[in-house]
């Protein structure tokens, strides 16, 4: 059975390391603080594998399938009978596998970070920024109930938001941090409402007591979610809609993305860690969580999340290819990919047939996080060395960084597709999905794969070949044994993750999943992952004038994707012309002039008034004295002669 | 035949008492003078009360005793005004009533 103390000391570890680092960091741990954080989330993630260990081979199966266990569960905020704020621990695969990702990916980040960040003005700051945000990923992963998630999701916003301003004295940085929050907020409030249609509807907030009741078509529950409706659709179907605005708004879903490329203003690790493996998968792991729910709405909201996966896949992958600045780049590729997790999970079956696109949405999610995570470090080691985010900066650099180039190159393999690396085996269950269900998205994750080849190979071309490397000054190595050992590691999981029998342990039901392989299947994708890489080798192995001459030659196709599409100045021009205009300024008026004025309103008159009856208290007594004899009289004359 | 006078009488002396420590309030500057009206006032009531004792309630002592009550408070009364005039007098170096003025504050 599993232990609660193992498993809450997890997230709780992160938590202690971030009260320690904040409140005494500064003051005195001020050098020691990367050791003190990567202790304890080492000391995390050997309880994460543990846990992990334990649960898919000790006691997770019982008859054949995985269990969803809660092994700890304290009533929190109890609203009715029912309902109530649970603080839980749910232990299932999903978030077991999320436990070890994100653990692991964190410890990477802190171990590279000792050194990437190494003279910081607020190094501790940073750590204890770091153990924040990996105490709120890991409770929201382990989160038994739907409050509970909304709280800690809110909390990874929070982190993120302080991460990406972690250099506050950039306004690009401060801008930036505004703008995901801002953004992600506003997708939150969709999540909000959707937890409250989700929770009335089904009179719980248990995860699993709400998947039970809204999933069994003879349940009250259920009977009373379908017949609710509001234009047209039932009150299941907008439920579910709204939460997933909240999961497209943290996962970067076309079109709430604006944020993540902005985000990259924040230290390189924190790209990794935040913007690339976790947290931006929250929203996949949101819909993976509810996805019974989500399966047996009508109409169909997995049907919008297919769609809304695959193209913010194909829009990123198309800017990713303009795109200058590295970690843009990866921004973009980011995006793309959290696309392809989310039309996995669209094209997914629940019921009848075993479904595929669930195991290969988590699939990838798990590849996808390590080379993700790889690539990010590895740009970071890249900047660290020639100080700069534009590739033009870069060119010829694979003599000088070694390590970084090798691991970089099995990331963009296992990202492109190449077999055997990691990236091969999830995506081709993702379009073997697609292929089952949708066409249309299957060809669209087809031509994305492609483009996505091409677009990492312009990046590690254009780094580490096309023109030398112009040495200036100073000389300096990689970046020392700190910041090269996670490459190495993630590399290895990069290269060999993909061999996990992912089906094994991870599906939506819990039964294991026979992993398919075509070999037939797998020709076409890989053909046209080879066909972007030798595309991109011949446009950037050497410099020349090939892709500028391309680029003229593509026109506003080009200029619109290098412009991002203009969505930002879409944003831009609802925001400030449209409702700041109609909305904003007569709302700023009716403030100004009715509330203000009301407000003013009685103030003045007060003070008028009194202005006038001041000089009634003159400090005279005899004049006092006459008031009161006036008044006397007054009375007297009131009594005796009006009042009988 | 003696000349008893009546409570219309004493009325009319209480009221002319009354108004006179009345007018002496009000138009006096000196202190002591003001404190001196009031206790004029404060004796017109007393004989009031005095006079409907003897002439309405004749068997009863409840006005004997207000009035001995009034004079003892008058006698505190006068105790702490002149207390509150001497420190006055301390400070201004006057008992005029206008140097007061400065107290509302």
């Amino acid at each position: 059975m599993p232990n609660a103390t193992t498993i809450a000391l997890i997230p709780l570890l992160p938590l202690a390391g971030f009260l320690l680092l904040g409140l005494f960091g500064r003051k005195y741990l001020k050098t020691s603080s990367g050791i003190v954080g990567t202790a304890l989330l080492l000391t995390s993630t050997i309880l994460a594998l543990y846990t992990a260990y334990e649960y898919f081979f000790v006691y997770g199966k019982v008859n054949g399938i995985y269990q969803q266990l809660t092994p700890l569960k304290i009533t929190w905020l109890e609203f009715s009978k029912g309902v109530s704020i649970d603080m839980g621990l749910m232990i299932d695969p999903i978030s077991v596998m999320m436990l070890v990702v994100v653990t692991l990916v964190s410890l990477m980040v802190h171990i590279y970070s000792i050194g990437y960040m190494k003279g910081e003005e607020r190094f501790s700051t940073y750590y204890a920024f770091l153990g924040l945000f990996t105490f709120s990923m890991l409770g929201l992963v382990l989160s038994s109930n739907i409050f509970q998630i909304y709280i800690f999701w809110e909390l990874v916003g929070v982190s993120s938001f302080l991460l990406i301003g972690y250099y506050y004295s950039k306004p690009s940085a401060v801008a930036a941090s505004k703008k995901a929050f801002i953004v992600t907020r506003f997708a939150d409030l969709g999540f909000l409402i959707g937890i409250l249609i989700l929770s009335y509807c089904s009179g719980t907030l248990d995860f699993a007591t709400l998947i039970q009741r809204l999933t069994s078509p003879e349940s009250n529950e259920f009977k009373t979610a379908v017949t609710y409706s509001f234009l047209g659709i039932s009150a299941l179907s907008w439920g579910a809609a709204l939460v997933f605005i909240g999961g497209a708004g943290k996962s970067a879903m076309f079109p709430l993305h604006i944020w993540l490329p902005d985000a990259m203003e924040g230290p390189t690790p924190v790209s990794a860690l935040i913007h690339a493996a976790t947290m931006v998968v929250a929203g996949v792991y949101l819909v993976a969580r509810l996805f019974p729910v989500f399966a047996i709405t009508t109409p169909a909201v997995l049907e919008i999340i297919g769609w809304v996966g695959a193209i913010s896949a194909i829009i990123a992958a198309v800017i990713a290819c303009t795109q200058t600045d590295i970690k843009r780049v990866l921004a973009y590729s980011t995006m793309s990919q959290i696309g392809y997790m989310m039309f996995a999970l669209g094209v997914a079956k629940y019921g009848a047939e075993p479904a595929l696109g669930y195991t290969a949405s988590m699939f990838h999610l798990f590849t996808h996080a390590m080379f993700k995570a790889l690539l990010f470090l590895g740009a970071g080691a890249v900047i660290h060395y020639v100080h700069s985010n534009e590739m033009n900066d870069m060119g010829g650099l694979r003599k000088y960084m070694p390590i970084t180039h090798f691991t970089f190159l099995i990331a963009c393999l296992a990202i492109a597709g190449v077999p055997p690396f990691a990236g091969f085996f999830s995506k081709e269950e993702i379009l073997l999905a697609a292929y089952q269900d949708n066409m249309a998205i299957y060809w669209i994750a087809l031509i994305t794969s492609g483009i996505t080849a091409f677009y990492m190979f312009r990046l590690y071309f254009t780094i580490f070949w096309n023109k030398p490397h112009h040495a200036h000054g100073e000389k300096h190595g990689e970046g020392g044994f700190v910041m090269m050992l996670p490459l190495v590691i993630l590399g290895i999981g990069a290269a060999a993750a993909g061999f996990i029998p992912f089906g094994e342990y991870v599906s939506v039901d819990g039964r294991p999943l026979a992993s398919h392989f075509h070999l037939q299947f797998s020709i076409l994708p890989v053909a046209l992952g080879l066909a972007g890489i030798l595309l991109a080798m011949w446009l950037y192995f050497k410099q020349n004038d090939k892709p500028a001459k391309l680029a003229s030659s593509l026109g506003g196709l080009y200029k619109a994707a290098y412009h991002k599409f203009y969505i930002d100045e879409i944003y831009l021009f609802v925001t400030k012309k449209i409702l700041f205009n109609l909305v904003g300024r007569p709302a700023a008026w009716f403030d100004r002039n009715i509330v203000d004025g009301f407000i003013n309103l009685t103030g003045n008159t007060t003070q008028a008034v009194s202005e006038g009856i001041k000089k009634i208290q003159s400090g005279k007594v005899q004049q006092y004295a006459i008031y009161f004899l006036g008044g006397v009289i007054v009375l007297a004359v009131l009594f005796i002669y009006i009042i009988k | 035949m003696t000349l008893e006078p009546g409570l219309y009488h004493i009325l009319f002396i209480s009221t002319a008492l009354f108004f006179t420590g009345v007018y002496g309030f009000f138009t006096r500057r000196n202190l002591i003078t003001m404190l001196m009206s009031i206790e004029l006032i404060l004796n017109s009531v007393n004989l009031n009360f005095i006079a409907f004792n003897k002439y309405v309630w004749p068997g009863q002592l409840d006005g004997l005793f207000f009035t001995v009550f009034i004079i003892a408070i008058a006698a505190a009364e006068a105790a702490v005004a002149i207390a509150i005039i001497i420190n006055l007098y301390r400070s201004h170096q006057s008992i005029d009533v206008d140097n007061a003025e400065e107290l509302k504050y």
